[in-house]
């Protein structure tokens, strides 16, 4: 339920004076694409190892929870290098990088982020022997409202 | 918001060979460069682009972030402890304001 | 349940037509009856409900839609009326009938009498504590218990937190306690000699707010309860009113309590779970260990648990209209046994416990004059619970139409309020217990009919979403003024069609703007007077209510 000016998608991310113009439509689907493709560069991802933990609804698409992780022992001749995530469906659907050392004991990393609007998010980890896993989740941005 | 403070928790002390979980926030409105204003014009990017995590000098964790990324940024990650030492924790702005703080550990 | 040899008497008193009828059938079902079980093995747990602050006896009119979606589809409790007491082999008229389901619902509330009572539930209570030991007996309540009626709004949970402390609940869970926001529920939370607990609510640290869970020893057994809260409370509710805070069914914290749980030497994990049945039934096949889920949330009340893997799924209802009892064998380490029944609470049938009634009384006493005003009268059944309409609803609907000269009006699918019979007047407190919440103002607004197809897809995907993770809604929003087509197991956006403004019956049009009024927005910046004021106004100028079934929603494909 809602007024008018909290009534579209587009609309719903008007709040605590954070104004986000994200268009309701699909951004560039070529721009994750290519940004998917960059990343893989080659090579053929696996869709096992890569937990990507997000909530099926967003309570606040500007404040979305993200878990990532790989189970990796993490030594200097095993390890996860870098896991991107990507949400297709924003203006520019790479939301960020995160760089792991064997000295990070542990491939598994929490942030927020923002989303445009219902989509599925896309995570690719990339490990030290050149391994790519990728995984993807829904996340479902709602107007809200009438519960109980 | 004018300067960008950082908040970090982490245990104080820890066993050798402990993989510990770092927290961190830094209140920063990560202006996305997609936002209009009141009249229309879009309001400049202005974001934190790089946050990087060190350990006694070598690099444990580091993040590039992109106008997704919520304001007021949480980054969580994990560090393993060979010895007692000091953490550096450094976020890189767009304009190359460079916002750093330090925390102790000490490994027993 | 009543045995066969109560439902016989139940119906034999049923065939003595006559003014005495109710309190034939009434002293038909006795307390003992009610109390009646064998006991088994060494832990009793009891489990009540979204009680949504009914502290005193009600009608209230199980649904006669319940759409279950996907694999919930045609499998209980998504059965109602015919289907669901052929499901559960409850015989037409009887007793169970009466509280489990909704048809001949006037004439079945006339024999048995309200349902419910604190006062009551009291008596039971103690009445097993007594019989088992106590320290045989855990008392968890399932949430939304402290906010539905006008001496909850005004005491900001007050009353029921005092009423039920007289209970001595082990631990409790929430959902609309939130919407007394946050402080506040800190405040009530810590107040209390028991745990409020929350595995699933988080701070901005991403560290708990709440305790997540309790371990305690009952009949020499160590059980865990993990709390969980209504996990999309900040969605289908006022974020603002818990802003720091972030729910979420959040798994991955689940399986690390289930696994602390049994580190610290747990023989049984109790999930007390706010998550609403099909949630709770998708996640006890997903998260491992748990023995005995208490579900909540949807209001569903089911006769028998359903067994998902080895996990024990119950539904205790709502409104204090029942109290579940199940007995726990406990061998090795494991549940060797269990034994359930879901006690209908018929207040005729119960000695109401005197120091609970005095409680009860001490609370309401400074409000009495304003719930007693009478308001208006009904001709027909008032009710709420259904997934696509409520007559009560329409009533707040003709209410906004009215009062606030709208074309469209808007009501959340609220599955709380109580059901009025015919003839009954119409009390100020009724009105509260449909709307008593901590956001009520009644907007107005304007809203194109593409706007308002938004909307009306956007709720309908919360409640039939195939997958229950993706359901966070009440039940449909209602509407006044509009009629459309629904197929629930359409995709998001194709749900809803034919929109029509009944005045007309002209086809909504996508690009016309039109006047809307609604209440319960999770805006913050919301203005408008209290929906109570504006339903009370209304019936003050319409004080004969004549309620019909308007079929304003064609349902498809269901």
């Amino acid at each position: 339920m809602g007024e008018t000016g909290q009534i579209s998608r587009r609309n719903l991310l008007v709040t605590g004076g954070a104004l986000l113009a994200f268009g309701p439509t699909r951004a560039d689907a070529a721009a994750s694409d290519a940004e998917i493709t960059r990343i893989l560069a080659g090579r053929t991802a696996k869709v096992t190892g890569l937990t990507l933990d997000v909530p099926s609804i967003a309570e606040n698409g500007l404040v979305v929870p993200v878990n990532l992780s790989v189970a990796s022992p993490m030594t200097a001749t095993d390890y996860v290098r870098a896991i991107h995530l990507i949400a297709p469906e924003n203006p520019i659907p790479l939301v960020a990088s995160f760089r792991f050392t064997p000295a990070s004991g542990r491939a598994a990393t929490s942030m927020r982020m923002r989303l445009a609007q219902t989509q599925t998010i896309v995570a690719i980890a990339e490990l030290s022997n050149n391994d790519v896993l990728i995984a993807q989740a829904e996340v479902k941005v709602t107007i809200g409202g009438c519960g109980g | 918001m004018a300067t960008a403070t950082p908040r970090v928790r982490l245990p104080a002390i820890a066993k050798k060979g402990d993989i510990i979980e770092i927290k961190t926030l830094i209140s920063h409105e990560m202006e996305s460069g997609q936002r209009k204003d009141s009249a229309g014009a879009l309001v400049p990017r202005k974001i934190i682009k790089l946050f990087e995590a060190q350990f006694n000098g070598h690099p444990v964790f580091s993040a590039d972030w992109n106008p997704s990324v919520s304001a007021n940024p949480y980054q969580s990650f994990f560090a393993k402890v060979e010895e007692s030492g000091i953490f550096e924790f450094a976020w890189t702005d767009d304009d190359g304001t460079v916002t750093k703080t330090t925390a102790k550990i000490t490994v027993t | 349940m009543i045995s066969r040899r109560d439902f016989l008497a139940a119906g034999a008193a049923l065939a003595s037509v006559g003014g005495v009828r109710r309190a034939a059938a009434a002293q038909a079902i006795t307390q003992a009856q009610l109390l009646e079980f064998a006991p088994l093995g060494q832990v009793t747990l009891l489990h009540i409900t979204d009680l949504h602050a009914q502290l005193l006896p009600m009608n209230f009119r199980e649904p006669s839609v319940n759409i279950g979606v996907g694999e919930a589809g045609g499998r209980p409790p998504h059965l109602t009326d015919a289907a669901f007491r052929k499901f559960f082999a409850i015989a037409d008229r009887s007793p169970e009938a009466f509280a489990l389901t909704s048809d001949d619902f006037v004439a079945l509330a006339r024999e048995y009498g309200r349902m419910g009572g604190l006062d009551r539930i009291a008596t039971l209570v103690a009445a097993i504590r007594a019989e088992r030991g106590a320290d045989r007996v855990a008392l968890l309540d399932g949430g939304d218990t402290w906010q539905g009626s006008w001496t909850a709004l005004q005491t900001k949970g007050g009353d029921m937190a005092a009423c039920m402390a007289l209970l001595k609940p082990d631990a409790m869970v929430g959902h609309f306690e939130f919407t007394y926001g946050q402080d506040r529920l800190q405040e009530l939370a810590k107040a209390q000699a028991f745990p409020f607990l929350a595995s699933n609510i988080l701070d901005e640290w991403k560290e708990p707010v709440f305790p997540d869970r309790r371990m305690m020893v009952r009949g020499g057994v160590k059980i865990a309860v993990i709390g969980q809260a209504f996990p999309f409370t900040p969605i289908a509710n006022p974020r603002w009113l818990m802003p720091d805070w972030n729910f979420g069914i959040q798994e991955e914290l689940l399986r690390a309590n289930v696994a602390a749980a049994r580190a610290e030497g747990a023989s049984v994990v109790v999930l007390l779970s706010h998550n609403g049945y099909d949630v709770d039934r998708k996640l006890a096949g997903r998260v491992a260990g748990i023995d005995v889920i208490l579900s909540a949330h949807t209001h569903d009340a089911m006769p028998r648990p359903e067994l998902i893997g080895t996990t024990l799924l119950v539904a205790s209802g709502c409104y204090g209209k029942f109290l579940t009892r199940i007995d726990l064998d406990v061998q090795g380490g494991k549940i060797a046994g269990w034994r359930h029944r879901l006690i209908p609470v018929f207040a005729d049938a119960i000695t109401p416990d005197p120091t609970m009634a005095a409680e009860i009384a001490r609370h309401r006493a400074p409000y009495l004059a304003d719930l007693g005003r009478v308001l208006g009268r009904t001709q027909g059944v008032l009710y709420r619970r259904g997934n696509l309409a409520g007559t009560f609803d329409d009533l707040i609907c003709d209410a906004m139409l009215a009062e606030r000269d709208a074309e469209i009006a808007l009501s959340p699918g609220f599955r709380w309020g109580a059901s009025l019979l015919p003839g009954q007047d119409i009390t100020a407190e009724d009105v509260y217990a449909a709307t008593a919440i901590t956001y009520p103002a009644c907007y107005r607004t304007s809203m194109t009919g593409a706007q308002l197809h938004d909307v009306l897809e956007d709720v309908a995907d919360n409640l039939f979403n195939p997958d229950p993770y993706y359901q966070q809604g009440g039940e449909m929003a209602r509407l006044g003024g509009v009629g459309y087509r629904l197929d629930p197991n359409a995709a998001m956006g194709r749900r809803i069609t034919d929109m029509v403004l009944l005045r007309t019956g002209a086809p909504l049009d996508p690009t016309r703007s039109y006047r809307v009024a609604g209440w319960a927005s999770i805006n913050q910046t919301v203005e408008g007077p209290p929906i109570w004021d504006v339903v009370s106004a209304h019936l003050r100028a319409n004080p004969e209510i004549r309620p019909t079934d308007r079929s304003n929603v064609k349902l498809v494909g269901a």
